[in-house]
């Protein structure tokens, strides 16, 4: 008994570490990658290959002043950046990450998941009305149309994946990808779900919300030091979070020939956060109301009909 | 010394023939009001009209004269109080305290006119034209607020420059030119106060209304500090949700007072200003102050010396295009391509380095000629450049032009025509983009232009892609133009032998004591320039740039006004972004391609 909890509480907090860390680290991943690609260092200087900038960033945010501007709504302001940690790092707690490596097994863990990241949203929306800046006004209310719209369809693209496992346990259905990864039969629910979760973590192209370019910092206006920092770890949660649910849901999560089933869990989800670092440095952003468009008369659509053929050919099978 | 020299009569000007034709014209024009011909301006008739007639003759060159002047180029003041040099007798101008310039184009007899109307000190006011054209509001608020001058009629005459809370009109005479000729500067907490109670954007003041029908309004500062604004601009925004319902542009934080600067510096020691009016423009910013001053001295400039003008002005354009490019699909939201287009900046400057020794501000551009001969090996730096970029080019065709999604963002976005352009000032690329192949080094060639050959490119629809599209294509153009210069590069001197090509060739300086005793003289007080008013346009990075320089036969300008295209081009901005989101309003702001400190001088 003594014996399991100790697996138990290894398991809460090595995970716990480990994704923090990674998030954290992924700032600096993400900036030697951009780099890469734009023809230039990125980070380079602090430490081997500029690994302990990491360290750097995270001091000099500890170090800032922790502004809160008059006119905020203080608790809210305050609460609000930890939230979107909080609801990302219990959306961790169902993932599958190997065999006996994960927080728990629930039988209605898409589910969870799904509910998490949308509670993250609680968290844009509530710092910028907290803020009490126009820029984060209009930065929330984008986050808020954005997240119900893409939401949506999140949930039914995932629906076809289901129906083929016949479970909302994560588990189950890795294990019931091990004749074959459900990215093939489920091409487009892939495609759509990728989408929506770029949409849910609020990444370019889909990084309305924030839009330096048109609203400054947008949400996170007024943000400065550490919560700004929860803010940006948050990010980088959502999109590690995204990819272990892809991963997880298409790629046969552990499963794969002579390599460690974490080490195939872990090389698949790193693969799909480099494409979403790659995505950044590739793409423009769309106006606000062509990113709803193409989500409710583009995407919507199309994960119906993904829904309705998946469930076409299945009853077909039997 | 000055009279001596005074006496070098310019060379004739290529384009006096279009001049004489428009003098013609309008003796012919039935019901013209009574005007004065200035008679020392060669190819820049100068109309001189009194107050009471402005209205009348401005309608009937806008409207009436076969083949009219639809544009208002530029408007401006002189504060006449001092100057001693007004010509004499038959050439006498007529008497003014302060004198108004409207400076108008027709693009169609590619030519530019002045019209010039006295003013009395005691009674500094005059009849608004905005109602004729809405871009002199802008221009009519920098007339009241540097000179002092009343325009009635005026929709909402208020300081544009200076801040709210200024004393005094800067560009008159009386007015300090330094700080060190008044009291220290000091900030109390209530000056402070007053000043930040000055910015405050009071809707109301514009006849905005602060609620519609069914909703109220937000109004939203966007900028001065902005990451998209590019540089210090401000637009208030009145915001229906994200829908933009009217725009305010408010300028004046770059005001850095480079005009009344060139009543301070000697003629030569000004050019390193004229750098830093488009800082992106770098040596292309000297070209129309030399030009100017080398035809009121009557300097023929070699051709070498204008070859390599040329060609460090197209090397420029190609570095302004590339930074327009870059911050352009930025601002859409694509983050790669300005920092590719960035490194072909670099390697350019790397050339623009090697030639003038220094980066975005060379002032090397002389009056005469240029500063120095062209370095050993700069064939070979400029020939593997011109060979490397055309391929780049076309990549970031692929990655910026044809992107979807740049396209959906910027098509139909901030969609303006040629007559619209032409009403309100438009020049340079934004121009050609609504389809009109207007281009001066075209139609008014100077420097040599005429002797190069290249297309103008132009669009159709003028909405933001086109103006990106024609720059796009501009690029290729300077290239060619670039080869040419590379390829048929003439021998000889770099400088002009004349008394007032400054600083003289340095070999005849070490060999002669009058170029000696020039030189020092010139490097001393400064040249000392013939009495007289110039003005030559050039087709700048962002449209046509010009120095309007009037001498007293002083060593440096009795009065410099700076004619820059961005300034009219912001001035547009609640035209064409009104019902459009927040996004568009980037796009148009990133597509427009200005400078702050080019509007705002």
């Amino acid at each position: 008994m003594s014996s399991s909890i100790f697996i138990q509480l290894v398991n809460i907090f090595g995970i716990l570490t480990t994704i923090v860390l990674l998030a954290a680290l992924l700032t600096w991943v993400e900036r030697r990658l951009l780099g890469f690609w734009q023809d230039r260092p990125g980070p380079n200087r602090v430490g081997p290959f500029g690994l302990l900038q990491v360290v750097a960033d995270m001091i000099k945010l500890f170090f800032k002043e922790d502004f809160i501007p008059r006119f905020a709504d203080r608790p809210v302001f305050v609460l609000a950046p930890t939230l979107v940690m909080a609801t990302m790092l219990l959306g961790f707690a169902v993932v599958p990450f190997a065999p006996g490596i994960g927080i728990v097994d629930l039988n209605v863990g898409l589910l969870f998941v799904l509910a998490m990241s949308s509670l993250a949203v609680y968290s844009v929306v509530l710092g910028a009305y907290a803020s009490n800046n126009k820029y984060a006004l209009l930065g929330g209310l984008r986050a808020a149309a954005q997240t119900v719209s893409y939401e949506v369809f999140m949930g039914i693209s995932l629906m076809g994946v289901v129906m083929l496992a016949g479970s909302f346990n994560l588990r189950d259905i890795v294990a019931a990808q091990a004749d074959g990864w459900f990215v093939l039969p489920q091409l487009l629910g892939f495609v759509i779900f990728f989408i929506a979760g770029i949409a849910e973590s609020h990444r370019l192209p889909f990084d309305l919300p924030e839009a330096e370019h048109e609203l400054t910092a947008g949400f996170h206006t007024e943000y400065s030091s550490m919560k700004f920092g929860m803010f940006f770890v948050g990010e980088y949660l959502s999109v590690i979070l995204i990819s272990a649910l892809v991963t997880t849901l298409f790629l046969g999560g552990w499963l794969g020939p002579w390599l460690p089933p974490l080490v195939w869990f872990s090389l698949k989800t790193a693969l799909l956060v480099c494409v979403f670092v790659l995505l950044r440095a590739a793409l423009p952003r769309p106006r606000y109301d062509q990113l709803m468009q193409f989500g409710w008369k583009v995407l919507l659509p199309l994960s119906l009909a993904n829904l309705l053929a998946t469930g076409g050919i299945l009853l077909w099978l039997q | 010394m000055g009279d001596v020299i005074a006496e070098c009569q310019p060379p004739q000007s290529p384009y006096r023939a279009a001049a004489e034709q428009f003098v013609a014209d309008l003796r012919e024009q039935p019901g013209t009001p009574g005007y004065w011909l200035q008679p020392d301006c060669l190819d820049l008739p100068t109309l001189w009209v009194q107050p009471g007639t402005l209205l009348p003759i401005l309608i009937a060159l806008k409207r009436e004269l076969p083949r009219p002047f639809r544009m208002l180029y530029d408007l401006s003041a002189i504060d006449e109080r001092l100057r001693t040099r007004r010509g004499r007798e038959q050439s006498r101008q007529p008497e003014s305290d302060f004198t108004l310039v409207y400076h108008l184009l027709s693009l169609e007899r590619d030519l530019f006119i002045r019209i010039k109307v006295p003013l009395t000190e005691t009674d500094l006011r005059i009849p608004s034209i905005t109602g004729i054209w809405p871009s002199a509001n802008w221009y009519e608020r920098e007339v009241w607020d540097l000179f002092g001058i009343d325009f009635s009629g005026h929709p909402n005459q208020r300081r544009i420059m200076m801040p709210e809370t200024w004393q005094g009109h800067p560009l008159r005479k009386d007015h300090h030119a330094r700080a060190t000729e008044k009291d220290p500067f000091s900030l109390d907490e209530k000056k402070e106060r007053r000043e930040q109670q000055a910015l405050l954007f009071k809707p109301e003041e514009w006849g905005m209304s602060r609620s519609g029908e069914t909703s109220d309004f937000m109004f939203l500062n966007l900028g001065p500090n902005h990451p998209s604004v590019h540089g210090v601009f401000r637009v208030a925004l009145q915001l229906d949700g994200e829908r933009i319902v009217d725009a305010v542009p408010d300028i004046g934080y770059h005001h850095r007072g480079a005009e009344k600067m060139a009543e301070r510096q000697s003629w030569h020691s000004y050019i390193p200003y004229t750098d830093r009016v488009d800082y992106l423009g770098g040596v292309m910013n000297n070209l129309p102050y030399v030009l100017a001053l080398e035809q009121l001295a009557g300097i023929t400039v070699p051709p070498r010396a204008q070859v390599i003008r040329v060609m460090l002005c197209e090397l420029f354009r190609l570095s302004s295009h590339l930074v327009f490019y870059g911050t352009f699909a930025q601002d859409v939201g694509q983050m790669s391509p300005v920092f590719y287009m960035f490194e072909d900046r670099e390697r350019l400057f790397g050339i623009v380095e090697a030639i003038t020794g220094a980066r975005m501000h060379p002032s090397w551009f002389r009056i005469g000629g240029v500063a120095m001969d062209l370095p050993r090996g700069w064939e070979q730096k400029v020939r593997e450049f011109i060979d490397y970029l055309p391929a780049r080019l076309r990549e970031y065709e692929g990655m910026v032009l044809k992107n979807g999604t740049v396209k959906r963002r910027t098509r139909g976005i901030g969609v303006y025509n040629t007559e619209e352009a032409i009403e309100w000032g438009v020049t340079g690329p934004g121009l050609r983009a609504t389809g009109l192949d207007w281009d001066l080094r075209k139609r008014r060639p100077y420097s040599g232009y005429e002797q190069f050959e290249f297309d103008i490119p132009t669009a159709v629809h003028g909405d933001s892609y086109d103006r990106c599209l024609v720059r796009a294509e501009e690029m290729h153009q300077s290239l060619r133009i670039i080869r040419q210069c590379l390829d048929n590069m003439p021998g000889g001197p770099v400088k002009a032998e004349h008394p007032l090509t400054t600083p003289p060739d340095r070999p005849r300086t070490m060999h002669d004591i009058e170029t000696l005793i020039q030189h020092f003289l010139n490097a001393s007080w400064g040249p000392v320039m013939p009495a007289g008013e110039v003005c030559v346009p050039v087709e700048a990075t962002k449209g046509l740039n010009s120095y309007q320089l009037v001498s007293d036969g002083d060593t440096s300008a009795y009065r410099a006004r700076i004619r820059t295209p961005s300034f009219p081009h912001l001035q547009m901005i609640p035209l064409i972004s009104r019902g459009l989101m927040v996004a568009d309003l980037i796009a148009i702001i990133a597509s427009i391609d200005f400078v702050m400190a080019d509007v705002d001088r």
